[in-house]
């Protein structure tokens, strides 16, 4: 009978990956990644040194967008010479090392959004990556948190708002769950993120004219919720226009708060103004556009679109394209990577991995901090489970994300030091009274769904009472030093008093060790092996120190701890040196050198001296006469055995590592063409061994019995097993000798093991 | 000001610290956590100034920036500029807000004849032209 479905198939149907759903590419309705029919021809005309025409569009018929960028973003003295160049030609010196970045962004000034898009589309996913890697604003890489809980629970928010500065996150981006919440939030975090160290920049994405209220009264230090779209329906959608935008730019900037742009592929698809065009075309309008305003940097690559632009062939490259072209532009790049676009969890390391190495302003433009159901904003590709998956990849790529391990037991002092400050804050300024039962559940708290904490309707009450006081940062440092927070004050007004300068306003500007770097002190000066960002030793230390990791010490350590109390019943005598044996049913067990003195468990965690037993009741069921042999020369599985089976009277052997690797061997055979392998140690069982035995004594009566089969999915090779293989694998060759004489041994259940 | 500044002064705060005054003339080391407990700092301490927005446009000008340079030069304008004056120019700046190019136009002279802000006022004069060819003052709310 004809079977209706290959039953892999239905297996797939099980992963993760199958709740992920794709779109068929379709330009005509906006589902494209990186061209259109309907895209224009790179395309400017210069008259009389003024802009008279752009990608297919006479100057009387710009629309909004096509004028902004004509008047403020296209430099007519380059326009013409950056336009005759090839594409090709250009997209050649983005992946040419020894094309410094300078040359690269004076040509950008001169070039229309569909000529930019041209140049960028001809690189694959790995060049993309390498350019973007080279032309980024600043050299040294940064990274940016959601903190938000379901709460709007400021004692939390301080918490996880001292967890993320910590981490060394350099902005932390919160929201609110109810939008009255929004001035206890930007509270609660400001004072959090000045625990442990100072700088960390903090925003309170909020309504437009509420944020900047918020920036003015000194609680918050950046913003980047100035949408900005392709296509003038959207953008009036959006309920702005560039002029409006750019207004609202010199208003940041007068208030001393940083800022960035938003805008991302799929905006105009997810609002239904696409106009047929491609994805990345789109973008590229809007790229030019926020130079044009004059903002500092964009918060980019997809962003609340990403999710969308991944369900289309090509999607998560033309995410990385346009990321390009923003840094290309010379502007900061919060690069995406927050709206988590895949339930995959490969597809979500996938993701990261070319920002990860390629290194940006800031990695995630909202790596969720939290828990993904605590995230305000929706979770982010990477939340609060899987910051250790990130550390790890770091580590295993010498990359820095911008992330720092932190001690397990740092984080639950910094989290109980910022409850406490939030809660003097509250009392000082006679906005609440935090209870100590309060303050305990959230110290402890993983996410908001363990706390007793706030209401989110006492939550309301503390930010009514803010805003309507005029509270501002200075009375929040005043109570925080009053109440004996004199480090969190100076933290605080040394954030504040960066204002003064506007040194924070440049591009690409972070604030590290106390000091502003940016594109301007700390510009990306790569051109080759050797150049750009390093990471250096005492970063690299900093990367490598993840909790939970073995050395040699702690394994021996391990080991003696398990010696001692499990008291393992192991006691082995040396007899003296072991010659060949006589009797033709002798089967000689060859155990490796630290068997038993140093080693006492196998990798499955059975005891050695249970292994050993079964092992010889085995052979005495097959027949046979068990003999051990203490090898000194090797701890090698396979010449244990041969050189068990070459004392051994019937010339059948076992050799047994003390991590339970075994080997039946017979002494006419070549070292590594053994009669049984038992390979798989963590997932060999006790009846394994009895039954190796048998079949070693069987071999020995010269029969071919059946084989032993371990039953294995795999997981005998699983990665928890490496790193402890490899260091007891160190401690028998540390006991190796060259030359060691094979000493015979006795089971000696009174006496102490030799 | 006649020194221009360049990429060289930057971090103003640390190459050039004596630039650095807030908006009643306090220096750096004036504003201290002490200072701010004994009532001798407020918050108009803490915000940036119009010199400051145009040092910072000088520098960004020298490190090729010059659109960055351009905004840093309007928002110096808008230091000066009540809070609440700024959000009502914004909120007419948005779509359908203003009902014809006069709204812009009389903003603009505002900003103009009250704060001196010139080049603020070309850019809502420019966009009120833009806005009418673009048919933006229709209704919307």
């Amino acid at each position: 009978m004809r079977a209706n479905r290959w039953r892999r198939f239905s297996d797939w149907d099980e992963r993760p990956l199958r709740l992920d759903r794709f779109a068929a590419e379709d330009a005509e309705n906006g589902f494209a990644a990186f061209s259109s029919p309907a895209d224009p021809e790179p395309h400017v005309a210069v008259e009389a040194g003024r802009i008279a025409g752009m990608d297919g569009v006479a100057e009387a018929d710009f629309d909004m967008i096509d004028r902004f960028i004509a008047r403020y973003h296209l430099d007519p003295e380059i326009a013409s010479e950056a336009m005759a160049m090839p594409s090709p030609e250009i997209a050649r010196m983005l992946v040419d090392m020894t094309v410094p970045r300078e040359a690269l962004v004076r040509l950008a000034h001169g070039m229309t959004p569909a000529k930019l898009a041209e140049a960028v589309a001809e690189l694959n996913a790995l060049e993309i990556a390498f350019a973007y890697s080279k032309m980024r604003a600043r050299k040294t890489p940064g990274n940016q948190a959601h903190v938000t809980n379901a709460k709007d629970d400021p004692l939390q928010l301080a918490a996880d708002a001292a967890i993320a500065v910590a981490l060394g996150f350099d902005e932390i981006e919160t929201t609110m769950r109810v939008s009255r919440n929004a001035w206890s939030n930007a509270v609660a975090c400001c004072v959090g993120a000045a625990v442990g160290r100072a700088g960390t920049l903090f925003q309170c994405s909020s309504e437009e004219a509420e944020e900047l209220q918020i920036g003015m009264a000194g609680f918050s230090s950046y913003a980047e919720t100035v949408s900005v779209y392709g296509t003038e329906k959207s953008f009036v959608d959006g309920d702005d226009t560039p002029w409006s935008k750019a207004f609202l730019a010199a208003a940041y900037a007068s208030r001393g708060i940083k800022m960035r742009c938003t805008s991302g592929a799929g905006a105009e698809l997810l609002m239904g103004f696409h106009e047929r065009k491609s994805l990345l075309y789109l973008e590229a309008r809007c790229l030019c556009l926020q130079r044009a305003m004059g903002v500092q940097g964009t918060q980019n690559g997809g962003i609340d679109g990403a999710p969308l632009t991944a369900t289309v062939p090509g999607g998560m490259r033309e995410l990385m394209a346009e990321n390009l072209i923003a840094v290309w532009l010379d502007l900061e790049c919060a690069s995406g990577n927050d709206a988590r676009p895949t339930e995959s969890e490969i597809r979500v390391g996938a993701k990261i991995m070319p920002y990860l190495i390629a290194g940006s302003d800031l990695i995630c433009s909202g790596f969720g901090s939290i828990l993904k159901y605590d995230n305000s904003f929706n979770p982010s590709l990477l939340n609060g489970e899987e910051i250790e998956d990130y550390l790890v990849l770091q580590r295993d790529f010498e990359a820095d994300g911008g992330l720092t391990p932190i001690a397990e037991e740092d984080a639950l002092d910094l989290r109980v030091r910022a409850i406490d400050a939030i809660s003097a804050v509250f009392e000082e300024l006679g906005l609440a009274a935090p209870t100590a039962e309060m303050k305990g559940s959230v110290a402890a708290a993983s996410g908001s769904a363990d706390t007793e904490s706030f209401t989110p309707r006492e939550v309301v009450a503390i930010s009514e009472a803010i805003r309507a006081r005029g509270i501002t940062v200075v009375d929040v440092i005043r109570a925080l030093d009053a109440r004996g927070f004199r480090q969190e004050a100076e933290n605080l007004l040394q954030l504040v008093k960066l204002r003064i300068s506007g040194d924070y306003l440049q591009t690409s500007a972070i604030v590290r060790d106390g000091r502003v770097i940016s594109a301007i002190n700390d510009p990306n000066d790569y051109l080759g092996p050797g150049t750009g960002y390093r990471v250096d030793e005492a970063r690299r230390a900093e990367i490598a120190a993840i909790r939970d990791v073995l050395t040699r010490e702690t394994v021996i350590d391990q080991e003696e701890e398990y010696a001692r109390k499990a008291a393992t019943g192991l006691r082995l005598k040396t007899m003296g040196p072991a010659g060949r044996g006589e009797d033709p049913r002798e089967v000689t067990v060859g155990i490796s050198p630290a068997f038993g003195r140093k080693l006492f468990r196998t990798l499955g965690g059975l005891a050695l001296s249970d292994v050993l037993s079964e092992i010889v009741a085995g052979i005495a069921e097959g027949g046979g006469t068990a003999r051990l042999v203490r090898m000194g020369h090797t701890a090698d599985t396979s010449f244990l055995g041969l050189s068990a089976a070459r004392l051994s009277g019937s010339g059948v052997g076992i050799g047994l590592q003390a991590k339970g690797t075994a080997v039946i061997h017979h002494a006419d055979r070549l070292p590594h063409n053994n009669l049984e392998l038992f390979s798989n140690a963590p997932v060999t069982r006790l009846e394994h061994y009895r039954q190796l035995g048998f079949n070693a004594a069987r071999h020995a009566a010269g029969e071919i019995p059946d084989p032993v089969v371990v039953p294995t999915r795999g997981e005998a090779m699983g990665a928890r097993y490496h790193a402890r293989a490899a260091l007891i694998h160190a401690v028998e060759t540390s006991l190796v000798g060259d030359g060691a004489a094979p000493e015979d041994i006795a089971l000696d259940p009174e006496g102490p093991s030799t | 000001m006649t020194e221009r500044l360049t990429a060289q002064d930057y971090p103003i705060a640390e190459k050039r610290p004596e630039l650095a005054r807030g908006r009643q003339g306090k220096g750096l080391d004036e504003i201290t956590l002490d200072a701010l407990g004994r009532g001798a700092v407020a918050l108009e301490d803490l915000t940036i100034t119009a010199d400051a927005l145009r040092r910072q446009a000088e520098i960004a000008r020298s490190a090729n920036r010059p659109t960055l340079a351009e905004n840093f030069e309007r928002a110096a304008e808008l230091v000066d500029v009540p809070q609440d004056v700024v959000m009502a120019v914004y909120e007419l700046l948005r779509p359908g807000r203003a009902k014809s190019a006069q709204d812009l136009v009389e903003a603009a002279a505002m900003l103009r004849e009250t704060y001196g802000a010139d080049r603020m006022a070309a850019f809502v004069e420019e966009a009120a032209d833009v806005y009418e060819r673009r048919g933006l003052f229709a209704f919307r709310f």
